[in-house]
């Protein structure tokens, strides 16, 4: 079964200068226990994702179109506040990037984690258990005394593992993380991602992760969505996507990465030019403006093209470019 | 380049006190660093969050107070100097603050923020709109954004209008924290291609702090390692990143995540539990994480030098095998 299945999505901003469309036919299938990473640069409509699949969507946001099938009963596009609510927490939780942001700095570790557990019906002491013990799957050294312990006394990886372990608590049938490793340093890093994926392989939830950090999505990812300008421009296994790049943008997004770059140089590569007005999109493709093997067919509205299983690309030379090299 | 130091930093600490009345304490932020800038020359302090890297920024900058130690800027002592002493100075030594929005006020113009230094410093008869005109093209931007808000601005815009703010009176030092933290991987390359060509145009020296290694490889002549305050090792950028001597350079430069799902990493890992500042390690304060420790690093300060261990790793040195109890 398909945990997470979205669309066709559509989702429109209302702003002071026109109505903005943020995020354009999106299609991408989150399966059972699997991993999916979705990278794209800031502005590419990453949050604007997340917020549509957890119904918090700004007031002045929209839904116009496209369906969010969670566990093939649910189309979250059409549930109410009420019903969005109960899913939230108990089978679709999330992780964010700035973990001091998820724990309260008044409340004791413990008493957070208790608290979250408000639905399951159990003794305090139950709950508390429950606590050590997700505690201890983190490794959080120490996990009796730990819950007696403010958010303030442990260190920032520390803050991270106890908002997964609070995130997992409820076992979700879906993770969505937020960046949760940017504020890490590289060896935390690593850390976390190992520890994410021993947990998702022990809980069997399936895992949303949303990262520009194409090093983490390579490691961590079984699936990988390249999003820019609020479309979904390629998507396919990670080993795929990344050994064989269909679309152009893929292809300069690697091509960026420093970590690609292992002879030393003054001058990295970049991608000139700006994500487009999304108030006025183009017509055709829309990496087209920044795109160096641009020719006359991108003028027109590109199809997302099947490369092979599971791996698509929107781009028309997506089938011709076979044996390009990134 | 001329040989002498533009900056020199002579066992500087900085102390912040904790705890009241009887248990008053303090712990350090910085625990005794020591290290020169040459003219021209760009340097790197690397460590995760909370190891004193954007401590000793401020305290190079005036904007902390330290408790032991020498700071000298072109030949002058400039630690324990009044705000009214240390205003000239900071017209010589620039710096850029972490977050690129947030440290631009939002509600001023593009071009008054471009020239706010020369309102605070004083223009000396510069005709300002020449001024706005020309620091906006050198850092790559078009005229017309100074009449733009900082809301309108992406991440790698931002960035850009903080280094014309950094380079407007013409400093010899810029310090820049995080300067591609929170930017896209082809925007990271733009804003570090533009430090080096204006380094190169303009003769700066730099001290660029950040925890990204691969940033560090590509911009950084120099480079040292932060970790719990203290530098563990210092020296040539190329010649650490080819053969680190210190464990947690080791480890740090192993842990690096690349963007390739087949590749097969060697990583050194550590304990993910760094220690605090309030419990600091006895002897060799890395002894808890390496996995190298003999018993001498539990009990005994390493001796003083560019590496502080008592075993230095020789190139190429893996972990020994060890019985863990996991």
């Amino acid at each position: 079964m398909t945990t997470l299945s979205v669309t066709g999505l559509n989702v429109w901003f209302s702003t002071e200068e026109g109505p903005l469309h943020a995020l354009k036919d999106v299609s991408f299938d989150v399966p059972e226990r699997r991993i999916v990473g979705i990278v794209g640069e800031s502005g590419c409509g990453k949050s604007t994702l997340i917020n549509a699949i957890l119904g918090l969507l700004a007031d002045n946001g929209e839904i116009r179109g496209g369906e969010i099938l969670f566990e093939g009963a649910h189309d979250l596009t059409t549930l109410g506040p009420r019903e969005m609510r109960d899913l939230r927490g108990p089978r679709i939780s999330t992780v964010f990037q700035d973990p001091m942001g998820a724990l309260n700095p008044v409340l004791s570790v413990g008493q957070q984690m208790i608290n979250i557990q408000y639905r399951s019906g159990q003794s305090k002491a139950e709950k508390a258990a429950r606590a050590v013990e997700m505690l201890k799957l983190v490794r959080i050294p120490d996990a009796d005394s730990a819950l007696e312990r403010y958010p303030h006394q442990f260190s920032g990886g520390m803050k991270q593992r106890i908002a997964i372990a609070m995130a997992l608590m409820m076992e979700p049938a879906l993770l969505i993380a937020d960046e949760p490793t940017t504020a890490l340093d590289a060896t935390l890093e690593v850390t976390t991602i190992e520890l994410l994926q021993d947990l998702q392989a022990q809980i069997g939830c399936s895992v949303m992760f949303i990262s520009h950090h194409l090093g983490v999505i390579a490691e961590l990812c079984d699936d990988v969505v390249v999003m820019y300008a609020g479309e979904v421009v390629e998507r396919g296994s990670v080993r795929d996507v990344f050994h064989d790049p269909r679309h152009p943008y893929t292809r300069r997004l690697l091509e960026c990465d420093p970590a690609r770059q292992t002879e030393r140089t003054r001058v990295l590569p970049t991608i000139p030019g700006e994500i487009p007005d999304l108030r006025h999109r183009p017509e055709g493709c829309v990496f087209a403006p920044r795109c160096l093997e641009r020719h006359a067919g991108c003028e027109a509205p590109q199809a997302e093209l099947r490369v092979a299983d599971g791996h698509s690309a929107r781009c028309n030379l997506a089938l011709a470019a076979a044996g390009v090299e990134a | 380049m001329s040989a002498d130091p533009i900056l020199s930093v002579r066992d500087v600490e900085v102390a912040f006190p904790v705890g009241r009345m009887m248990a008053r304490g303090a712990i350090l932020g910085v625990a005794g660093v020591s290290f020169e800038v040459k003219r021209g020359e760009t340097f790197a302090l690397v460590g995760e969050s909370g190891s004193g890297k954007t401590t000793l920024a401020r305290a190079i900058n005036g904007l902390q107070e330290i408790s032991r130690g020498e700071i000298t800027f072109e030949g002058r002592r400039i630690d324990g100097l009044g705000r009214g002493q240390m205003k000239p100075i900071r017209k010589r030594m620039s710096m850029m603050f972490q977050d690129p929005v947030g440290s631009l006020s939002p509600r001023m113009t593009v071009g008054d923020l471009v020239t706010e230094p020369y309102r605070i410093h004083g223009a000396e008869g510069k005709d300002l709109r020449e001024e706005t005109a020309r620091l906006l093209s050198l850092v790559g931007l078009p005229a017309n954004f100074a009449s733009r808000y900082p809301h309108q601005l992406s991440g790698g815009q931002a960035r850009r209008v903080g280094v014309a703010r950094a380079i407007a009176l013409d400093p010899a030092l810029v310090i820049a924290d995080e300067p591609t933290a929170g930017l896209d991987v082809s925007v990271q390359g733009e804003v570090l291609n533009l430090l080096n060509e204006l380094r190169e145009r303009l003769g700066l020296a730099m001290v660029i702090i950040t925890h990204n290694l691969h940033v560090v490889h590509h911009v950084a002549d120099r480079t040292a390692v932060m970790y719990l305050g203290r530098f563990v090792e210092i020296g040539e950028t190329e010649a650490m990143f080819a053969a680190p001597r210190h464990p947690y350079t080791a480890a740090l430069l192993s842990a690096n995540p690349e963007p390739d799902p087949d590749k097969v990493h060697d990583r050194i890992t550590l304990p993910a539990e760094v220690p605090s500042l309030l419990a600091r390690p006895s002897g060799c304060e890395f002894h808890t994480r390496c996995p190298w420790a003999q018993e001498i690093c539990a009990r005994e300060v390493p001796p003083a030098g560019d590496v502080a261990c008592h075993f230095p790793l020789a190139p190429g040195a893996r972990p020994p095998v060890r019985e863990t109890a996991e």
